[in-house]
C-alpha cells in the first residue's frame, strides 16, 4: 500500500473531522463570550483569557474539595461569573468611554495582575484530571477509538450554542443584546438600561469562559497563563466570524477549528507526494501553522467585517 | 539625633581615608564579598523552572550561612520575564551597574545567548544553571561560559542510545518547530540506530494534540519520543492518556517533561513513564541526599531537577571562590578554580570537559510512587558513563 492510503485511510479522515470539530467547539466556548463583549460594549478584553484561567483553576480546586467533577464545575460557573460581574464594575466599567489602545492597555495590565494573584493563591500549576468515567476511549464505529471526554466537548459546545441562540433571539434580553450590539445610543434611547446589561453580559461571557477552562482543564494544563495562549486563537476566530455575533462565532470556531486541524494533519503528508522529502519537512509544518491565519486573510478580503457583522 | 549626625561626623575624615586606602591598593587582593547577578524567568506561564532554580541557588547560599566561597554573598535578583531584550538588559545592568563577580540563572537559551556576550566581553564569568545550547559547547564556546547542568542534547542522546540497547523496532518523534526541537530530535537519532516511522514538528505553544495523536495512532509505533517543554508537553501528556494511546504505544521523554514540575498538574496519569536525565531525587549520594531534605524543609514541596541544577550552580560558585581565596579579580585563577570543580555535586561525581560542558552519567528513571504515596522519578539504571558531547572537538578555547 503506498503511503498515502495508510494515511489517509477513511476512518482516519472521519477522526480528524472529529477533532478539528471538537477543536473548534471549544473554542467556540471561550469566543462567544468574547464577541459578546467585544461586539456589545465595543471594548476589547484581553482579560477574557484570565477569566478562562481564574475558570479552570476555581474548577481545579473545587473538584478537589468536592470529589466530584460535575459538582465542581458547576460551582465554578457561577463563582466565576460574579467575579467577572465584579471586575466589570470596579475596573472595566470605566473603560468604556476610552479608546481601543487604553482599553489594551488597562486589559493587559489586568492579565499580569491576574497572574500574579492567581499564582499567589494557587501556585503556579494545579492538577485536574479527566473523572474516570470518561478517562478512556470509545469506539464509536469499528476501528475508530475516540476519547469520550472529547465526545463530551463537542456535546456541551453544541448544546451551549443552541442555547445561546435561542436567548439572543427567541427571548427579550436577547433582543436587548442584539439591539446594544447594532446601535448602543438607540437601544439606550428605547429605554434598554446598558449599564445593567453591560454588567449582566459580562457575567455571562465570563460564565462560558470558566465553563470553557473547567472543561478544558483536563486536557489542558491548568497553569498561569494558560489564558493568553488561547486568546489569540480566540479573536482570529471573532474577527472570521465578525465582531458581535453569535453565529458568526460559532460558524468561525467550526471553520478555525477544521482547518487548523486538518491542515496540521494532512499538509505535510500531501506535501511529501507533491514535493521532495526536504522540501515537504520544511514547509509542512510552518504552512500548517499559519494555516488559520491565511484563512482570516482570505475571509477579510472577500467579508471586511467577517461573516456575519453585527453591525450590518 | 544631632548628637548621631555630630558622630556620624566625626567619623567622616576616618571613613574617607579608609575607603580611598581600599580604592588605591592595587592589585586589590580578597574581595570583601561575592557579587552574583541571578537572572531568570521568574513571571509569566514559564515561571515554575526560574522559580525552583532560584529557591534552591538562595537555598545552598542559605545553608553556607549566607557566604559564597567565605565570603558575604550579595544575590541580585532579576525576571527576564521570558524576553531575551529584558534578559541582555539586565545583564548590562548586573555588569556596568551593579558591577557583579558572575552571572547565573537563566532558564531558556534564547534568553542566555542574547545575555552572555555582555558578560563575555567584561570578562565576567557566566554559570549556567540550565541551558547549555550546542553552539557554547562548539565553534562559540568561551573561557567565561561554564555548565553546572547538562549539554542540551544529552538527555534525547540517552533516549535514543537506551532504544537502541533494548531492541526497540520503531520510533515516532515529535518536538515543536523550532531550533531547540530540532535539536533534540537530531540528538535522539544520533544514538538510535532502529526505524524512525515519523519525525513531526509542531507549532511552538500549541494547545491541542488531537491531529497529531490520531496520526500517530494510525503509524502504531512501538515507542513514541516526544519532547515538548512546559505547558505543551503537560498538555500532550494529558491528552495521549485520555486518547488511550498509553495501551499500546510507550511515550518516552526526556526528564525535564516528566519531573515534579509535571507529575504536579498532571497526576496519576504519569505513572510508569520513562525518561532519562543526570540526576533524580533518588540518587543515593551525601550532597543529594542533604539537598532534597533541605529543600523540602524550606520550600514544603519536593525540588526539581531545575532545582538540582540551581543547586549545584551556587556549590560550584561556592568552591571556586574558597578555592581563589576569594581574589575574584584573578580571572585566570578562577577559571582554573571553575574548571577543577571542586564540590560534592547532588548528581555524584563529574568533571568539566574542555569546552565547559559536563562530563557525567546518565540515568534511566521512571515515575513510580514513594514510600508516602507521592509520585516522583525513580532511577532505573544508568543509559551513559561519564557522556560529554558531540560538539566539543569544534571548540578552541584560549
Amino acid at each position: 500500500m503506498p503511503p498515502i492510503a495508510v494515511f489517509m485511510s477513511s476512518t482516519l479522515v472521519l477522526e480528524q473531522l472529529l477533532n478539528g470539530l471538537q477543536f473548534g467547539l471549544m473554542l467556540f466556548l471561550l469566543a462567544a463570550g468574547l464577541t459578546l463583549v467585544f461586539g456589545i460594549m465595543d471594548m476589547i478584553n484581553l482579560a477574557h483569557g484570565s477569566i478562562y484561567m481564574v475558570g479552570a483553576f476555581l474548577a481545579a480546586s473545587l473538584v478537589n474539595v468536592t470529589g466530584s467533577f460535575t459538582l465542581g464545575v458547576l460551582l465554578a460557573i457561577p463563582a466565576t461569573a460574579v467575579l467577572g460581574m465584579l471586575l466589570e464594575i470596579t475596573v472595566l466599567r470605566t473603560l468604556y468611554q476610552r479608546d481601543h489602545l487604553s482599553q489594551v492597555l488597562a486589559t493587559f495590565a489586568l492579565i499580569l495582575i491576574i497572574n500574579e494573584v492567581v499564582r499567589i493563591i494557587w501556585g503556579s500549576d494545579q492538577p485536574l484530571n479527566t473523572p474516570t468515567a470518561l478517562s478512556g476511549p470509545v469506539e464509536i464505529i469499528p476501528g475508530l477509538l475516540y476519547p469520550s471526554y472529547r465526545l463530551l466537548i463537542i456535546a456541551v459546545g453544541f448544546v451551549v450554542a443552541l442555547v445561546l441562540y435561542l436567548i439572543v433571539s427567541r427571548t427579550r434580553v436577547g433582543m436587548q443584546i442584539r439591539a446594544g450590539a447594532s446601535n448602543r445610543e438607540m437601544a439606550t434611547v428605547m429605554g434598554v438600561d446598558i449599564r445593567r446589561l453591560f454588567t449582566w453580559v459580562f457575567g455571562f461571557g465570563a460564565a462560558l469562559a470558566a465553563l470553557a477552562g473547567a472543561l478544558l482543564g483536563p486536557l489542558l494544563a491548568v497553569q498561569v497563563g494558560m489564558g493568553e495562549n488561547i486568546l489569540i486563537l480566540t479573536f482570529v476566530v471573532i474577527v472570521i466570524g465578525g465582531i458581535g455575533s453569535i453565529r458568526g462565532a460559532f460558524l468561525g470556531s467550526l471553520l478555525v477549528g477544521l482547518v487548523d486541524t486538518l491542515g496540521r494533519a494532512f499538509l505535510p503528508t500531501l506535501l511529501r507526494e507533491i514535493a521532495t522529502a526536504q522540501v515537504a519537512s520544511a514547509v509542512g509544518p510552518a504552512l500548517a501553522s499559519i494555516s488559520i491565519y491565511l484563512l482570516m486573510v482570505i475571509v477579510l478580503v472577500w467579508k471586511p467585517t467577517g461573516l456575519f457583522p453585527a453591525r450590518a | 539625633m544631632w548628637i548621631n549626625c555630630a558622630r556620624i561626623k566625626s567619623l567622616l575624615p576616618g571613613l574617607s581615608a579608609l575607603l580611598l586606602g581600599i580604592a588605591f591598593s592595587i592589585p586589590v587582593y580578597a574581595a570583601d564579598k561575592v557579587k552574583i547577578g541571578f537572572i531568570s524567568t521568574l513571571s509569566g506561564p514559564s515561571a515554575g523552572l526560574g522559580v525552583d532554580i532560584r529557591d534552591a541557588f538562595l537555598l545552598a547560599v542559605k545553608l553556607n550561612g549566607g557566604k559564597i566561597g567565605g565570603l558575604p554573598a550579595e544575590v541580585i535578583i532579576g525576571d527576564d520575564q521570558f524576553k531575551p531584550e529584558v534578559g541582555k538588559q539586565l545583564a548590562e545592568k548586573n555588569i556596568k551597574l551593579d558591577k557583579v563577580d558572575f552571572l547565573t540563572g537563566i532558564v531558556f537559551s534564547n534568553i542566555m545567548l542574547a545575555a552572555v556576550p555582555d558578560a563575555f566581553a567584561s570578562n565576567t564569568f557566566y554559570v549556567s544553571p540550565n541551558a547549555a545550547p550546542s553552539p557554547m559547547a562548539g565553534a562559540q564556546c568561551s573561557p567565561y561560559f561554564f555548565a553546572a547542568s547538562w549539554p542540551n542534547d544529552a538527555y534525547h542522546e540517552a533516549a535514543g542510545e537506551y532504544s537502541t540497547t533494548k531492541g526497540v523496532k520503531s520510533v515516532y518523534l515529535l518536538a515543536p518547530n523550532y531550533q531547540a526541537g530540532k535539536d533534540s530530535l537530531a540528538g535522539f537519532k544520533r544514538f538510535y540506530k532502529g526505524k524512525i516511522v515519523d519525525e513531526v514538528y509542531t507549532k511552538l505553544g500549541q494547545i491541542d494534540y488531537s491531529a497529531e495523536l490520531a496520526q500517530i495512532r494510525a503509524a502504531k509505533p512501538e515507542v513514541l519520543y516526544v519532547f515538548l517543554p512546559g505547558g505543551m508537553g503537560i498538555n500532550f501528556i494529558k491528552q495521549f492518556v485520555a486518547g488511550g494511546l498509553s495501551k499500546d504505544i510507550r511515550l518516552f521523554v526526556p526528564g525535564f517533561s516528566s519531573d515534579q514540575d509535571v507529575i504536579r498538574p498532571v497526576g496519576d496519569s504519569m505513572l510508569g513513564l520513562f525518561d532519562t536525565a543526570h540526576w533524580a531525587l533518588d540518587l543515593d549520594n551525601p550532597a543529594n541526599k542533604k539537598f532534597v531534605a533541605e529543600f523540602e524543609k524550606e520550600y514544603k514541596r519536593l525540588p526539581s531537577l531545575f532545582a538540582a541544577q540551581g543547586y549545584d550552580t551556587a556549590l560550584l560558585i561556592d568552591a571556586a571562590v574558597r578555592d581563589v581565596k576569594g581574589k575574584l579579580d584573578d580571572k585566570a585563577a578562577l577559571r582554573k578554580a571553575l574548571e577543577a570543580a571542586k564540590f560534592q555535586s547532588v548528581r555524584g561525581a563529574f568533571k568539566f570537559n574542555s569546552n565547559h560542558m559536563p562530563i557525567q552519567n546518565y540515568y534511566l528513571r521512571v515515575v513510580g510512587k514513594d514510600s508516602q504515596g507521592r509520585l516522583v522519578n525513580k532511577t532505573m539504571g544508568t543509559v551513559f558513563k561519564d557522556r560529554g558531547d558531540a560538539y566539543s572537538q569544534d571548540c578552541n578555547m584560549k
